[in-house]
Formats: structure tokens, C-alpha cells, sequence
């Protein structure tokens, strides 16, 4: 029984179940497979038996496909014995992990995506960087931030509460993408800050390791 | 009453809450927010709901948002029939799959399909911005045709269920909203109509108090267009 995870590294989601598989590499059996999207190969005939959707990340358990981080990060959560905090089973614990996973869709996750497509992606594909948008997506993403910094991270030191769980995967590494476009999320966000280091310490080597590209591009964009 | 409901009629994901506390007879208090005259952003309902929207749930005092997992956590809370929420661990996947697909895809695109053709031109007495309403439908079509050719491929319920979930909830109840800026999703393709006819008959009679408001609108816009 092994968990096929097709995944790109600069896909946010993607990273979050990398660190997750990785940080529970005894526990689950994993088969990391690339997907490059630079490259198309989300667009292929094969990989649209995984995903009809055409996305990363997805997951194969045994025939059993998947897509959605958040919906993977649940199955996989109850399919194997991971330690509590990452999927608490207390009912109102899990309420407010859930709470943050439908919350960030439509907040830092869009906000944070679309900054990063208009500035870095549009151009790689030929399209002129759109400053109006640019600057829209980025006050929404500032806006975002500041109801990260001022209510999720208002009295708890992780995004869901008192412990590290699979929410504060997919925050972190949401929060990662924006400074691929030069973008500086911690600027004016002191608990945003702390926060990222904290969670990255409990993750080590895992969250470096995912995101070895990112922090290329961070470093780039910052010249 | 351990239950209070904060909801709006015109607010899609209020109208899924309601639908299923009503289709499992769970006793609930009900409190309207007036979004017309910005009761959501005053100081007594930030101490509610910090994020200032609807809908969003008290029970016994914990406060909880995001209608996705208020639609879990009463599925878990009360005894509601599996079906609403099953324990079967793959079909239990593909609709939490779907109720995250659903933001970025239906939701978003219908929700600002209503906005641009029936909110805003209303609140800031401005013509419709045409070409963001095309945009809109583009997205809201394309979403559409994801449902009609994967959500609802293996089975008469979004993720191949054999009987209704949450994810139908909130599904049906975003497929209404663009109608009352006059895009009629029910005649969209043969299997939304079908789709939406069989959901409605299962919740009726909560399906049609629940959407009053919402068709009284409709039906004025879908006249018109």
C-alpha cells in the first residue's frame, strides 16, 4: 500500500503534502512523482486519468485518486494513525482546522496565487505584467494579511489554535508565494513573522527541503 | 434553544445551513443579519463573527464560521442519517473534495455574477458593467461543465453519492444565485435541470420557503433578460 503523491514544487498546496508525507514518512508509505508544470505535463492524456481536473497536487493510494489538498490532507489524516494535533479529533479542535482550510481559499490562497500569477507567471508566458491588477491583488493580499496578523494569529501561536496541524501547512506555505514576486508578506506583520518561524522549526528539514526553488526565487526577486 | 443560526436570504451558503437544519428537523433559533444596513460591520457582531459575513453558528456558545465546517461539525453534532455526511471513507473524500473545489469554481464565479449584475449596479445606482458580467459567465459556465461532465459522472449526487450530502447543499444553493441577475443556471444543460429538479423534490417544502426571497428576484430578472 503505497500513497502516490503527483506533485510540482512550486505549487503551493503540493508543498504542504510533501512536508506532511515527509514529516510522517514512517507512518505512511509514500511515491513522490514530479509533475512539471513549466513543462505541460499537468496537460497530458495520463495524468488527466489521475486529476480530470488537470491540477497538482493529487494523490494514488491503492487505485484511490484524489485531488484537493484539503480533502487529501483529511484522508489521508483518518486512512493513517498520524499523531492527533495534525487532525485533532476533539470536535471543536477540528471545527477550527476545518474553519481555516475553507477560509483560506478565497482569501490567501487567491489573493496570494494571483499576485504571484500576474507579476512572475503572465510574463513567462508571454503576457504583459498588468499593473492594475497588480496593484489590486496586492492591497487584497495586504488586506488578507492583516486579518491573518489581527484575528487568526490574534491569541493562538499556531492558525488553528494551540497546536501545529495540517492548517498551518497550507498557510505557511501560502505565505511562502507571494516573495517569489517580491512581495514581502512579514513587512508590517510581526505575528505573521514569528509565526512562519515557529511552525518552520517544528518542520525541519522538511520545509526546507520543499522549498529549496522557492527560496531561489525569494532571493531573486529581492535584487 | 442550543443552536443560533446567523443568516441572510440572499446569502447562498446561510440558505445550505438552513436547509439542513430544517431537512433534519434540528431545533435552531434563527437571526436575520441586515447586510442593507450594515449590521455585520458594527461592534455587537464582530464580537460574533470577527470576519464580519454570514453565515455563522453559536451552539452552547462556540462560535464557529465558514459553512463548510459548520455543515460538518452539526453533520457530527446531531444525529443526522450517514448520507448527509458519510462515514465511508472514499465517498466521504470526494465531497470534501468538491466543498473545497467549490470556492475558487461555482461559488466565486456565481457569487460575482450576482454581484456585478444585481448588487452593485443597485447599491451604487451605476449600468451594469457588461463586460465583467461576460467574464463572470465564462468562468461561472466553465464551472458548470465541470459539474455536469466530473462532479456528477458516477452517481445522481456531486462525488458519485447514490443519496443526497452537504456538498449537494451547498451546491444547489449557489446554482440559484445568478438566476436574480438573470442567468437561469436551471436551464443550463439537460443534467443541471435534472440535477437541481431531484435535489429540490427532497428538500421541499424547506427547499422553496428557504428560497423565496431569491425566486421573487428571479423572477423579475428572468422576465426581463
Amino acid at each position: 500500500m503505497v500513497v502516490k503523491l503527483y506533485y510540482d514544487a512550486m505549487s503551493q498546496p503540493s508543498r504542504a503534502l510533501l512536508i506532511f508525507l515527509r514529516s510522517n514518512a514512517k507512518i505512511i508509505p509514500v511515491e513522490e512523482v514530479p509533475v512539471a508544470l513549466r513543462k505541460g505535463e499537468h496537460l497530458s492524456k495520463d495524468f488527466a486519468n489521475v486529476n480530470p481536473f488537470k491540477k497538482v497536487p493529487a494523490i494514488d493510494n491503492d487505485g484511490f485518486k484524489l485531488a484537493e489538498s484539503v480533502s487529501i490532507l483529511r484522508y489521508l489524516c483518518r486512512t493513517f494513525p498520524v499523531a492527533d494535533h495534525w487532525y485533532p479529533k476533539d470536535s471543536q479542535k477540528q471545527a477550527r482546522v476545518d474553519e481555516y482550510m475553507a477560509w483560506q481559499h478565497l482569501n490567501l490562497r487567491a489573493f496570494g496565487s494571483m499576485y504571484f500569477r500576474t507579476k512572475i507567471i503572465n510574463p513567462m508566458m508571454g503576457l504583459p505584467v498588468n499593473e492594475d491588477n497588480l496593484k489590486t491583488f496586492g492591497k487584497q493580499l495586504d488586506d488578507v494579511l492583516g486579518v491573518i496578523e489581527n484575528i487568526w494569529l490574534k491569541e493562538n501561536p499556531f492558525i488553528a489554535g494551540k497546536e501545529l496541524s495540517v492548517a498551518d501547512l497550507l498557510a505557511t506555505t501560502e505565505l511562502e508565494q507571494p516573495g517569489m514576486a517580491g512581495y514581502d508578506v512579514y513587512k508590517g506583520h510581526p505575528k505573521i513573522a514569528a509565526y512562519v518561524s515557529a511552525v518552520k522549526a517544528k518542520l525541519q528539514p522538511h520545509y526546507d527541503d520543499a522549498h529549496v526553488f522557492v527560496y531561489k526565487l525569494q532571493a531573486k526577486a529581492k535584487l | 434553544m442550543s443552536l443560533k443560526l446567523y443568516v441572510h436570504p440572499l446569502s447562498q451558503p446561510a440558505r445550505a445551513l438552513l436547509l439542513f437544519c430544517r431537512a433534519n428537523s434540528i431545533p435552531f433559533q434563527e437571526h436575520v443579519v441586515d447586510l442593507i444596513k450594515g449590521e455585520h460591520k458594527r461592534e455587537e457582531y464582530k464580537k460574533v463573527n470577527p470576519f464580519q459575513k454570514v453565515p455563522v453558528i453559536s451552539h452552547d456558545g462556540f462560535l464557529l464560521t465558514e459553512s463548510v465546517a459548520i455543515l460538518r461539525y452539526l453533520s457530527r453534532t446531531f444525529s443526522v442519517p450517514d448520507h448527509w455526511y458519510p462515514k465511508e471513507s472514499e465517498l466521504q473524500a470526494r465531497i470534501d473534495a468538491y466543498m473545497a473545489w467549490q470556492h475558487l469554481n461555482l461559488r466565486s464565479y456565481g457569487s460575482m455574477y450576482f454581484q456585478t449584475g444585481y448588487v452593485i449596479p443597485r447599491t451604487f445606482k451605476q449600468p451594469v458593467n457588461e463586460q465583467k458580467l461576460s467574464k463572470f459567465e465564462k468562468g461561472l459556465e466553465t464551472a458548470l461543465d465541470e459539474i455536469t461532465d466530473i462532479w456528477l459522472k458516477d452517481g445522481p449526487f456531486i462525488g458519485g453519492g447514490k443519496q443526497i450530502s452537504v456538498a449537494d447543499l451547498l451546491a444547489v444553493t449557489e446554482m440559484e444565485q445568478p438566476g436574480m441577475a438573470g442567468y437561469d443556471v436551471k436551464t443550463y444543460n439537460k443534467r443541471i435541470t435534472e440535477y437541481m429538479n431531484t435535489v429540490r423534490e427532497i428538500l421541499q417544502p424547506h427547499y422553496d420557503q428557504i428560497h423565496s426571497e431569491c425566486h421573487k428576484i428571479q423572477e423579475k430578472a428572468l422576465k426581463k433578460a
